[in-house]
């Protein structure tokens, strides 16, 4: 009925005012503002000429992928184990692997030093143990560890849910033809799960791209695009390259989580 | 099948070993906020100072953050029960691509919103020196997960068979709607709520962006602490942030646990 | 307690080339004129896809028919007005109760939306949980209740309004088949005793035939046939009526002097049309000869019901013949009977 179409309209109006006004428009004129700099348009290619921006595109790209790597594997491992095992503490250890879901990357990023910083306890078990501090919150790998820090939460709620699904009948069948446990793991596990990898590596992959807080703790001059965008923004007031690069990692960012979605089918979860 | 031999046991510790990387951090940063002297360690005793420190010079941050929380809890509300109400009702093509849009603000990197605000409104002066400008930031970036929460509700309740009851029964639309709608929501709402000021708390890349010295957020806070500050009031704060958010992420992972399925009586 | 037929108006309802197209295209209804009196109880029966429901949803104000359709409300043309403004009690097929309000809830949000004083409200409910015998109930939750108990709390529920009409959407569907018996026969005594017009959907031609003073027979969109239930039954317009409707056997051959002849008998039917080529009975018209009769044939099938036997009887056609017997006789397959057709229910369609 056309009355009740036009409620409908006029209900979805507040929300569609806000996000049209706040979104929308501003990316749009962050578009023309990437644009507005001395090289006009050309500005979004030198995310590819220009070295640093290129080298920074790599390495934070880099970065994601190992981040996304890794924390499958990790959430793949102990998500089946967990979803599959009943043992008193169970819930508590589901508990404590998904909690971390909201700390911020800054908190996150001061996690890092606490762990393998100057004063940190991997600091101080390395030289207990072999003489020798290991220290590297204030680089790649303390980076590295701190994105996986913040991933696995988020894989792997997504991770258990699919294990829950699985068809138990497929492994026994795998297995009375003869297959050894390992061989069932990668024959009829993994292909099983590989919806939820998707999407869950996908999320991972994109919240890594655009992770600032965590680099921004660690040290102004790790180069990920994120921090790059950020520098350029306050330190360089080069509104228009930070525009523009900020402009391209958000495209960057959201056309993997599309391809992701069409690839696994169905709604992608989008963790906290 | 219990079978508890040596790959139970290997997965077993692999999944403890993960869990100690994630919560041992968390203890140590709190500790850290209760000794008396980091370097020197737990011997040097604990101490509520330097959270008497923290609490005394950066209240008004965290009240800030608090409040910011609580409005976008009611933008979200307001924004977002109506457009999970009209997805539920419209499930076409068209109100899939408007719930695409909506996402965006979540795969789309907090920089990039922030930039994106700045370059719109920053000469807007009024706007864009206080905190309702944070607030907008947060408000785009938690919607999506207060509408998805509803509609989820929405969906699993025949809603078109009680609408039309209630219009058969005489019921106007917003009679409809706060009598029948709304109440059968109620769980998606709570838990929407939870995960808004969950993570309107924990909000940091717009929020750095977006912020002013005198609109500091509990997240930007501790930015500050732990550039400048003695390790140990940072930790101070670290730990109150812990105090504010642990209480909240609990209340979300108890809400969702699957519910018992009430018994329904089906015998005659 | 007879506050719920008083003030209460039961309307007549007129619908005037009522049809309804969806918007996909879909022909749902097409155009459709009928004339319910007040107090009456009309049956919509037919199979799925029929057009039905809608035809109840177009009275009810949920669909618009398509332009030029209209529906009348004594006499008034009420085909823009909204379910809201229609003062109809309607009972879902999935009764619709809401969750969030227990039984007392349910059945007085009717009035509540009219803004009665609570006094009112709760002395209707009190009176509504006695007449579906429900008062046990008052304080249940929706999904503490049965099937059944659903079912009375949504026929409470619609008639606490004093609607004008009630329409009723295959209300019993969804429950078992011992308990639809028990709830046919509360629901035709409640319908007698508030002479509320009524319309009802259903699929179930035993419940048609048992509620309805009018069946109107329905099949891909269109009117197959409106009548008395006993008129459907014993004169059925089409073949598809007929054969909806209960049994229905079927004998090909040719009309002979009077009399039908086929291939296992002949049978005298002083009213056949000269072109027949089929005629078409009921189970009960045929009975067991002692001697030779109108029909030979030979038992395919017996099946004792406890009171009676069915015997299914093969006499040369695609289908054997069905009909029913009382006779205290053990049956042999393949044993060969007579059989007698009433020639009163021979019907050429």
């Amino acid at each position: 009925m056309r009355r009740e179409n036009l409620t409908l309209l006029s209900l979805l109006l507040p929300a569609g005012a806000f996000f049209g006004a706040f979104f929308l428009l501003p990316l749009a004129r962050l578009f023309l503002v990437g644009a507005s700099g001395e090289g006009g348009f050309a500005a979004y290619a030198t995310i590819i000429t220009d070295k640093n921006h290129f080298a920074s595109l790599i390495a934070t790209l880099a970065l994601a992928a190992a981040t996304t790597a890794t924390t499958l594997i990790v959430s793949g491992l102990a998500g089946v184990f967990l979803q599959r095992n009943e043992f008193p503490g169970n819930a508590a250890l589901v508990a404590m692997l998904t909690f971390p879901l909201a700390f911020p990357g800054v908190v996150i990023g001061f996690m890092v030093i606490i762990l393998a910083g100057r004063q940190g306890l991997i600091g101080d078990i390395s030289l207990a143990l072999a003489g020798e501090k290991v220290v590297f919150a204030y680089s790649m790998a303390g980076l590295f560890m701190g994105y996986v820090y913040f991933s696995i939460p988020r894989t792997i709620l997504t991770v258990m849910a699919t294990a829950g699904k699985l068809d138990p009948r497929l492994e026994e069948a795998a297995r009375t033809i003869g297959a050894s446990p390992w061989r069932v793991m990668i024959d009829v596990i993994i292909p099983g799960l590989k919806p939820a990898f998707i999407s869950a590596g996908a999320i991972c992959f994109a919240t890594a791209m655009g992770a600032f807080g965590t680099a921004f703790t660690l040290a102004t001059r790790i180069n990920v695009l994120p921090m790059v965008i950020y520098t350029e923004f306050t330190l360089q007031a080069n509104i228009a390259v930070a525009a523009a690069l900020s402009f391209v990692l958000g495209a960057v960012t959201w056309v993997v989580l599309v391809a992701a979605r069409s690839a696994a089918g169905g709604t992608v979860a989008a963790a906290g | 099948m219990r079978r508890r031999g040596p790959i139970f046991l290997a997965q077993l510790v692999f999944t403890l070993f993960v869990c100690a990387f994630l919560v041992v951090p968390v203890i140590l940063s709190m500790l850290a906020g209760l000794t008396v002297n980091y370097f020197v360690g737990i011997q040097s005793g604990l101490t509520l100072r330097w959270v008497g420190e923290v609490w005394s010079g950066y209240r008004d941050t965290i009240f800030l953050s608090i409040g910011i929380a609580l409005a976008c809890l009611a933008c979200t509300l307001v924004l977002g029960v109506p457009t999970a109400y009209v997805l539920a009702r419209r499930q076409n093509a068209l109100a899939r691509a408007l719930e695409e849009l909506l996402v965006m603000p979540v795969a789309v990197p907090g920089l990039a919103t922030a930039l994106a605000l700045i370059v719109t409104y920053g000469a807007v002066g009024g706007f864009r020196t206080s905190w309702v400008f944070i607030l907008v930031g947060h408000v785009l970036f938690t919607l999506p997960f207060m509408v998805r929460s509803v509609l989820a509700v929405l969906m699993a309740i025949d809603l078109k068979s009680l609408e039309e009851g209630a219009a058969s029964l005489g019921a106007s639309f917003r009679q409809r709607f706060f009598h029948i709608v709304l109440p059968n929501c109620r769980s998606g709402i709570l838990a929407g709520a939870l995960m808004v000021v969950t993570l309107s708390m924990g909000e940091f890349n717009m929020t750095w962006l977006l912020h002013t010295p005198f609109n500091k957020t509990l997240p930007v806070g501790l930015a500050d602490a732990y550039a400048s500050l003695r390790l140990e009031i940072a930790s101070a704060y670290t730990l109150v942030f812990f105090l504010v958010i642990i209480p909240l992420l609990v209340a979300l992972q108890v809400l969702s646990q699957p519910p018992r399925t009430k018994s329904r009586a089906k015998q005659e | 307690m007879t506050a719920i037929s008083e003030g209460a108006k039961s309307i007549s309802i007129a619908l005037q080339r009522c049809a309804k197209t969806f918007k996909d295209g879909t022909r749902a209804l097409e155009p459709l004129d009928l004339a319910i009196d007040a107090g009456e109880t009309v049956v919509f029966l037919g199979p799925s896809g029929c057009g039905k429901t809608t035809t109840l949803r177009i009275i009810a104000g949920l669909e618009a028919p398509d332009t030029g359709g209209k529906v009348l409300f004594d006499g008034a043309d009420v085909t823009s007005l909204s379910i809201e403004k229609r003062n109809v009690g309607m009972v879902f097929q999935s009764y619709a109760l809401f969750p969030n309000m227990g039984v007392t809830g349910n059945i007085g949000y009717g009035l509540k939306v009219r803004r009665r004083p609570r006094a009112e409200i709760a002395a209707r409910v009190s009176e509504m949980l006695a007449m579906m015998r429900i008062e046990p109930l008052a304080d249940r939750s929706i999904d503490q209740l049965s099937g059944g108990q659903r079912q009375r709390v949504a026929l409470a529920r619609a008639l606490a309004v004093q609607p004008s009409a009630l329409l009723m959407d295959e209300p019993l569907t969804a429950l078992d088949a011992k308990l639809r018996d028990s709830l046919r026969l509360e629901i035709d005594q409640l319908l007698r005793r508030l002479g509320i017009t009524t319309i009802y959907v259903t699929h179930d031609q035993a419940e048609a035939m048992a509620l309805g003073d009018r069946i109107v027979v329905m099949e891909h969109g269109r009117v197959a046939q409106v009548g008395r239930p006993r008129e459907i039954y014993q004169r059925p317009a089409t073949r598809f009526v007929a054969e909806f409707i209960g049994n229905m056997n079927r004998l090909n051959g040719s009309v002979r002097e009077g009399a039908f002849l086929t291939g296992a008998g002949c049978i005298p039917w002083p009213d056949a049309p000269a072109d027949a080529t089929e005629v078409f009975f009921r189970p009960e018209d045929v009975t067991l000869a002692e001697t030779a009769s109108h029909i030979n044939g030979s038992i395919v099938g017996a099946f004792f019901l406890g009171d009676r036997t069915r015997l299914f009887v093969h006499v040369g056609e695609a289908r054997p013949l069905v009909m029913e017997t009382s006779t205290r006789r053990n049956f042999q397959r393949g044993e060969a009977v007579s059989l007698n057709i009433d020639p009163r229910g021979l019907m050429a369609l």
